[in-house]
């Protein structure tokens, strides 16, 4: 279907309109004497954006921006090179993999969640138990698709990068390494999605900065208005590092017929 | 058979000649299946290809032409019979052969010119030159300006040219072709013909060339040879084909030789490709 750009945003403005005027008048107009969405629980759409408003005024969101920025990047990195390794190591040593792969279903299939409190005991409550539960959730989508990434290279592709002559490192540089890559740069929105989800309910469980800490913080005072400033400012977070990942994806899979990026 | 010019099935199990390039000697091929029993899909094959010389093998489909094809490239290991490339047993690849696909064989992630620069710098060659080098073969294939786009921004009778580029480009003894044209569409395989044979002409190299399309292989070869369907498929025809080069891979086909030839060999190939579709459930 076809649409025109001006018209597509229209309508996305609309649903966040009428969104925040259903908000804005269950919130503060007696219907009947009766507010369907009392302040207690719901707060109000203006209340929440003078509260951001002052968090970035007051300037003491930066730190906690910086701090889970800090650990989303440390969680993808760190299992982004682990899965990347692990990968590859199994793709070629089919033996491992076999060997393994109860273990890797069994680890996979763990509600991450529960770790939490272990990487809490073992690492404390900086920021490396936060960088602990986001491995865990970055690891196996990047452990996942680099592992298909090397099985699945084309068979033609690969016969006639032998029959070129190529060795085995050479096979590695040119062929597997580029498949595994574009099958991880293609979960790379959901990795990074993960490795600040890791963050975020880390923070959230046990910490002294960041924004889970901050929403915590603000739901055990009943600060309901404090909650959703917390979330709108994650939401506004994570499209700014979804955009990002657009751009990066943009310039390295330009070879990719249709690359994720451009369906958005 | 009718023409006397045409000697179908000489040569079939006669010893190879001593100028050999490739030599496949009762070879048979053989896959496990996935019920543990074995499909033999070639049987007590003997063929062999001289140096200098166009041979096309056709055959009905699934008789085992580009798995006879592979065994030459060493991309698979008979099951029992020799391959000799040279005269020497073929251990392994074979590294005298360059080998064209009839899938897309193309790197997707390289562009034209670094698909076809790869098979020199392989080889040790420094980039600079290798790129040098891939820039000029893609010229002499028409696609010279096309050298910074991918894969698939190509069309599929350009991935085919770069595909030529790509193999001819390290120079090989002995071309490997298995239907490589198959998935164009009639007029630019006629061109792709045509520019093969352009090619091919230059230094004219051992050529073996499988291919289900009975008038192109007699458009292009020296000798066509012709298998049996399959299973326990084997070579059953050899036909030299003496029209004269060079040719035109399309004019060729109005030539009233090539009729005559057309008709020799088909009346052969009809009664195996009728006994392949008995045997393949419609």
């Amino acid at each position: 279907m076809r649409i025109g750009r001006a018209k597509l945003l229209g309508l996305q403005a609309l649903v966040a309109v009428a969104f925040f005027a259903i908000w804005h008048v269950g919130s503060s107009v007696p219907i009947g004497g009766v507010y369907f969405l009392p302040k207690f629980f719901f707060s109000t759409p203006i209340d929440v954006i003078t509260r951001v408003w002052s968090m970035f005024a007051g300037g003491k969101i930066w730190g906690h921006l910086a701090i889970t920025l800090w650990e989303t990047i440390l969680a993808f990195v760190i299992g982004s090179a682990g899965g990347v390794l692990v990968g590859f190591w199994f793709a070629r040593k089919p033996l491992m993999a076999l060997v393994f792969d109860p273990y890797v279903k069994m680890i996979n299939a763990l509600p991450r969640v529960v770790l939490a409190p272990i990487f809490m005991l073992w690492l404390g409550l900086g920021i490396w138990s936060k960088v602990a539960l986001g491995v865990t959730l970055v690891f196996f989508i990047v452990f996942f698709n680099v592992y298909e990434g090397v099985k699945e290279v084309s068979p033609t592709v690969l016969a006639n990068a032998r029959m070129l002559g190529m060795n085995e490192r050479q096979l590695f540089r040119h062929v597997y390494w580029p498949s595994a890559l574009s099958w991880m740069f293609s979960s790379l929105h959901t990795s990074v999605g993960f490795a600040l989800v890791g963050a975020v309910v880390g923070e959230y469980l046990g910490s002294a900065a960041g924004l889970g800490y901050l929403i915590h913080q603000a739901e055990g005072v009943f600060d309901v208005t404090g909650v959703f400033a917390g979330m709108v400012i994650l939401s506004a977070f994570v499209l700014l590092i979804d955009w990002l990942v657009t751009l990066v994806e943009d310039r390295l899979l330009v070879w990719r017929p249709q690359s994720a990026a451009g369906q958005n | 058979m009718a023409a006397g010019a045409i000697n179908a099935a000489a040569g079939v199990n006669a010893g190879p000649p001593q100028d050999a390039v490739v030599a496949l000697a009762d070879v048979d091929i053989a896959y496990r299946l996935a019920d543990g029993g074995t499909y033999v899909a070639v049987e007590a094959a003997s063929l062999s290809l001289r140096a200098h010389e166009f041979v096309a093998i056709v055959g009905p489909t699934g008789c085992g032409k580009s798995t006879l094809l592979n065994a030459a490239a060493g991309l698979l290991k008979p099951a029992a019979g020799t391959v000799r490339i040279f005269g020497a047993p073929l251990n392994g690849l074979n590294a005298q052969a360059g080998y064209l696909f009839q899938q897309d064989a193309l790197m997707p992630w390289k562009t034209a010119r670094d698909n076809v620069a790869i098979a020199l710098e392989v080889a040790g060659t420094p980039r600079a030159q290798a790129l040098e080098a891939a820039q000029a073969w893609l010229a002499r294939v028409g696609l010279g300006t096309f050298g910074d786009r991918y894969p698939h921004q190509l069309s599929g009778g350009q991935k085919k040219r770069v595909g030529l580029a790509q193999v001819l480009i390290r120079d090989p003894k002995i071309l490997l072709m298995d239907e490589p044209f198959g998935p164009l569409d009639a007029q630019t395989r006629q061109i792709m013909g045509n520019l093969l044979l352009d090619l091919w002409s230059r230094d004219r190299k051992a050529v073996m060339f499988v291919t289900h399309d009975l008038e192109e292989a007699i458009a292009l070869a020296d000798r066509v040879i012709i298998m049996s369907a399959g299973p326990r498929a084997r070579n059953i025809g050899d036909h030299p084909i003496g029209i004269d080069r060079p040719r035109d891979a399309s004019d060729v086909r109005l030539d009233p030789q090539f009729h005559e030839i057309h008709r020799a060999i088909w009346n052969q190939l009809k009664a195996e490709v009728v006994k392949a579709y008995a045997e393949i459930p419609a």
